[in-house]
């Protein structure tokens, strides 16, 4: 058996691992598909940023291409009046519950949110949803870096990174619902928990929720 | 030494258990109804009322406690088994009527008819259920122990037959009984109705030395009851169906997900393994063969989507029960990484009919596409509330005008909502449709778990989408963005056009978000969530626009677009009765003697409508809120 697969994205005939998902392939092809939650070595995707969405033929809907496995003649669009519709609300339901400041924010240039919006042509105010009322307190405690969470998007990246570098996870989900948070086991400040200031997780925070205290001057 | 034949072993004991069943038979038997339902009723200090009154008056007679025979509306309930009557069922039990019964009954000869429901056996003097109306359309397979055997007792379950599919089945190859669970297309009762024979096969297939088959006993779903209900009342036949899966699969080891909220079904469960353990029907060698299986139960913490496989599985992990993306399935890869069965309490309990009478029987009951029956529990607006089974493909209408005997109080029925809270709101013109899972589905409903609520002309169908919603989004689990946060937008939505408040384009954005949340969520609960919110919309589109538009709320329910009325013409002057009523002292006498209400201090409670004395029924609720005299000059 072969090690490849041959799929098309977009019309474009292209190799892919077996047992690779969808999502890698096309971003290793340069094919941009928005994403926030995906890691590639997890082995069992989140699947909870819920952008990822392409259409695959033969399939009814939509589907998310950082679950779906590469096969041999898939042929893929990441693009569709409907992945867009998807898309569209997935982005703008997490920007309103995001505290939208991008000139006072350290990601400014550099955020995933702003890549989306450009990848996708997307607003990044957007008008459709009312914008959810927080009172998050910032977390400046760390000597290197801070924590606000008003503009994190719960993709869990630094959380992963986190169980990666660490034996004890020092940060984790917390709550349901409207209510899940990143934050530290009691919701200690950073530096009152077992935080040992290791900053894996600013590194890969896609936005400006884990930043450096210096970018942010 | 040849090898004891699971046949001979079970014959024995079912000898055994038929010969005490018979004996105890030939003594007066009181069974009470004390399953959660009975309970709550009062059941358990009824079954105090008979003991106390039996000792006192000296007389040979057992009570025994049963579980639920789904006559709901009627608890407290008991039947009498007296040698030489048919046993007869009585409702709605109090003190005086225990005394009464005991006194005519048990003393004396007489059964008292004028205050039974009905006979349990055919005879010449008094209908059965199946008489009723309703019998004609009911047909129990798992209920049909419910309410008449003894749950404490294995024996009272092995006396009529239980176990003796699994005896049957060990004589056989494992083969044999997924080949009929296949052959059946026993599709899963806890909701989507996937073929159990396929999922079997796969985790069969799945490799793997260990393997794993779990009940899904969470029953989240506000007023559904109806696992509680078979774990209560029938254990054993859940426990039969489980160890028969696990035969046809190879599996070890087993586990009863039980919500703890649910002590009864706990206990009894636990008690039903237990003995079934003494007797070699659990455990190790089950029935002497060579075939080991046991199970354990595992109390769930309570959180609605606890009951979706993958959250269920990380929550019997020590994990947050959070759903995970599928594949990999359950089947390959499930609890402790190993391949797992998660079937519904109902998809076991048929399993042993299947095994004992075959595919093709199961296959005559219920359509083609959905063999077997379905349980509701019927509730809402509806005479006859409870738990019923109906083979599949019965109406709506059959099953609410029918088996649940309509409307009371002359109410026009309005709306019909299907499958738990996240289930569809269907008006009458979808009545006739076939239950049955794609019909259903079809519909914009579900199956779900069976939860079946009669709504009529006094329910907001705006008023109810929001009130499910709110149920919804309130048991998200946050880990996906459409669910977390659409599912809140949506409420938000959904309570500003209770207040009256939106324009055009409310609606339309409405539609649009539940849509994409249904389309965009990561499991089932975000994907059904927006099913009442969608088929209310669809259906009653007109009560929509009424509150946004004029502010009105046809039915009169949401409060900032009511408000009450005392009608002058109507109201005594000499009655006092609706100022007494009011907690904010908002009602006071006029100069001509009629009430009057003051809008600024009504917190509209309805205690004073209901407080009004029926032959004068002067109070009204208006919508929009606009009081008489408003009103003309607004039209004007
Ligand atoms: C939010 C949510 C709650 C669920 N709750 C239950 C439940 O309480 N009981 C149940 O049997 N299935 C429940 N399910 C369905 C299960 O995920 C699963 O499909 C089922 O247990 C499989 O058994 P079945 O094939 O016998 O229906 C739920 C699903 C979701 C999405
Ligand atoms: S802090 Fe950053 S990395 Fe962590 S969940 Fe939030 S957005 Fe993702
Ligand atoms: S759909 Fe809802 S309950 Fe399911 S994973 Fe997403 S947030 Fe959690
Ligand atoms: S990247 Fe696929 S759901 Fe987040």
């Amino acid at each position: 058996m072969s090690e490849h697969v041959t799929i098309t994205i977009d019309d474009r005939k292209v190799k892919a691992r077996v047992g690779e998902k969808l999502l890698w392939t096309a971003l290793e092809n340069d094919i941009y598909i928005p994403h926030l939650c995906a890691i590639e070595e997890e082995k069992r995707p989140n699947a909870s940023c819920r952008l990822c969405f392409v259409e695959i033929e033969g399939m009814s809907h939509p589907v998310t291409s950082c679950t779906k496995t590469v096969e041999e003649g898939m042929v893929v669009k990441t693009r569709s009046s409907r992945v867009d519709r998807l898309v569209k609300t997935g982005f703008e339901l997490l920007l309103s519950d995001h505290d939208l400041k991008c000139r006072e924010c350290p990601a400014n240039r550099n955020c995933a949110l702003q890549k989306i919006a450009k990848g996708r042509g997307l607003k990044l105010r957007q008008k459709r949803f009312t914008l959810i009322e927080r009172d998050y307190e910032l977390d400046d405690s760390p000597a290197e870096f801070a924590f606000n969470r008003s503009r994190c998007v719960l993709c869990g990246q630094c959380v992963w990174a986190d169980r990666r570098e660490n034996e004890i996870g020092v940060i984790g989900f917390a709550r349901r619902g409207i209510n899940r948070v990143v934050t530290t086991f009691q919701d200690l400040p950073l530096a009152e928990s077992i935080c040992k200031e290791c900053t894996v997780c600013v590194d890969v925070c896609p936005v400006g929720a884990l930043y450096y205290k210096k970018t942010a001057e | 030494m040849s090898d004891p034949n699971p046949q001979e072993l079970y014959s024995k004991m079912l000898d055994e258990a038929k010969a005490e069943v018979v004996s105890k038979e030939g003594k007066t038997r009181v069974l009470v109804g004390t399953a959660t339902c009975g309970v709550s009723a009062g059941a358990l200090k009824i079954k105090e009322d008979f003991e106390r009154e039996i000792q006192e008056k000296g007389l040979d007679a057992d009570v025994v406690e049963v579980g639920c025979i789904g006559h709901c509306y009627a608890e407290p309930m008991a039947v009498i088994a007296k040698p030489g009557f048919a046993p007869v069922c009585y409702g709605y039990l109090d003190d005086g009527l225990v005394h009464r019964l005991v006194e005519d009954f048990l003393d004396g000869d007489d059964p008292s008819y004028e205050y039974a429901l009905a006979a349990l056996e055919r005879n010449d003097v008094f209908p059965t259920f199946e008489d009723f109306p309703r019998g004609a359309y009911e047909e129990k397979l798992i209920l049909e122990n419910c309410g008449y055997i003894n749950a404490s007792d294995i024996k009272s379950y092995i006396a009529r037959d239980g176990y003796s599919a699994l005896a049957k089945a060990l004589t056989g190859k494992p083969e044999q009984v997924l080949d009929e669970v296949k052959a059946a297309n026993l599709r899963g009762r806890g909701g989507a109705g996937f073929p159990a024979g396929i999922k079997w096969e796969a985790c069969l297939n799945g490799g793997a030395d260990e393997k794993y088959v779990i009940c899904n006993a969470d029953e989240g779903d506000p007023g559904a009851f109806m696992d509680r209900s078979i774990l209560e009342s029938d254990p054993h036949l859940v426990l039969e169906g489980m160890v028969l899966c696990a035969y046809a699969i190879g599996a070890q080891k087993g586990y009863l997900y039980i919500r703890a909220e649910y002590p009864r079904a706990v206990w009894h469960v636990q008690e039903a393994i237990d003995q079934a353990r003494d007797r070699g029907l659990l455990g190790s060698s089950i029935l002497g063969s060579e075939f080991d299986f046991d199970l354990e139960i595992f109390q769930g913490s309570g959180a609605f989507v606890c009951g979706e496989a993958t959250a269920l599985v990380n929550s019997m992990e020590g994990k947050m029960g959070m759903p995970e993306s599928r594949p990999p399935r359950l089947a390959s890869q499930g609890f402790r990484g190993k391949p797992t069965i998660l079937n519904n309490v109902k998809t076991f309990a048929y399993v042993p009919f299947i095994i004992n009478r075959g595919a093709d029987w199961f296959k005559e009951i219920g359509t083609d596409d959905s063999p077997g029956t379905a349980v509701f529990s019927l509730v809402g607006k509806v005479t006859n509330t409870g738990l019923v089974e109906v083979p599949m493909g019965t109406t709506l209408r059959q099953l609410i005008y029918e088996v649940g005997d309509g409307l009371p109080n002359k109410k026009e029925f309005k709306a019909v909502q299907i499958g738990g809270p996240s289930g569809g709101c269907l008006p009458e013109s979808a009545l006739d449709v076939p239950i049955d899972f794609d019909s259903l589905h079809d519909a914009g409903a579900i199956m779900g778990s069976g939860g079946l609520v009669v709504m009529d002309e006094d329910d907001c169908m705006v008023a109810v989408a929001r009130y499910f919603l709110e149920f919804t989004q309130h048991e998200s689990c946050g880990k996906c963005t459409f669910c977390r946060l659409g599912t809140k937008h949506m409420l938000d939505i959904l309570n500003d056009i209770t207040r009256g408040e939106g324009d055009a384009e409310t609606l339309g954005l409405l539609k649009e978000l539940a849509e994409d949340v249904r389309d965009g969520s990561l499991c089932n609960l975000g994907k059904t969530a927006p099913n009442p919110v969608l088929t209310t919309l669809e259906y009653f589109y007109d009560e929509y626009r009424a509150h946004i538009e004029e502010g009105r709320c046809p039915a009169l329910v949401c409060r900032d677009l009511i408000l009450y009325y005392i009608e002058p013409p109507k109201c005594s002057k000499l009655c006092n009765v609706c100022v007494g009523s009011c907690p904010t002292e908002a009602i006071f006498t006029r100069e001509d003697g009629l009430k009057e209400i003051d809008q600024e201090k009504c917190v509209k409670c309805a205690n004073c409508l209901k407080a009004c004395p029926p032959e004068y029924n002067a109070i009204i609720k208006l919508s929009p809120p606009l009081l008489p005299p408003e009103k003309e000059k607004k039209a004007k």
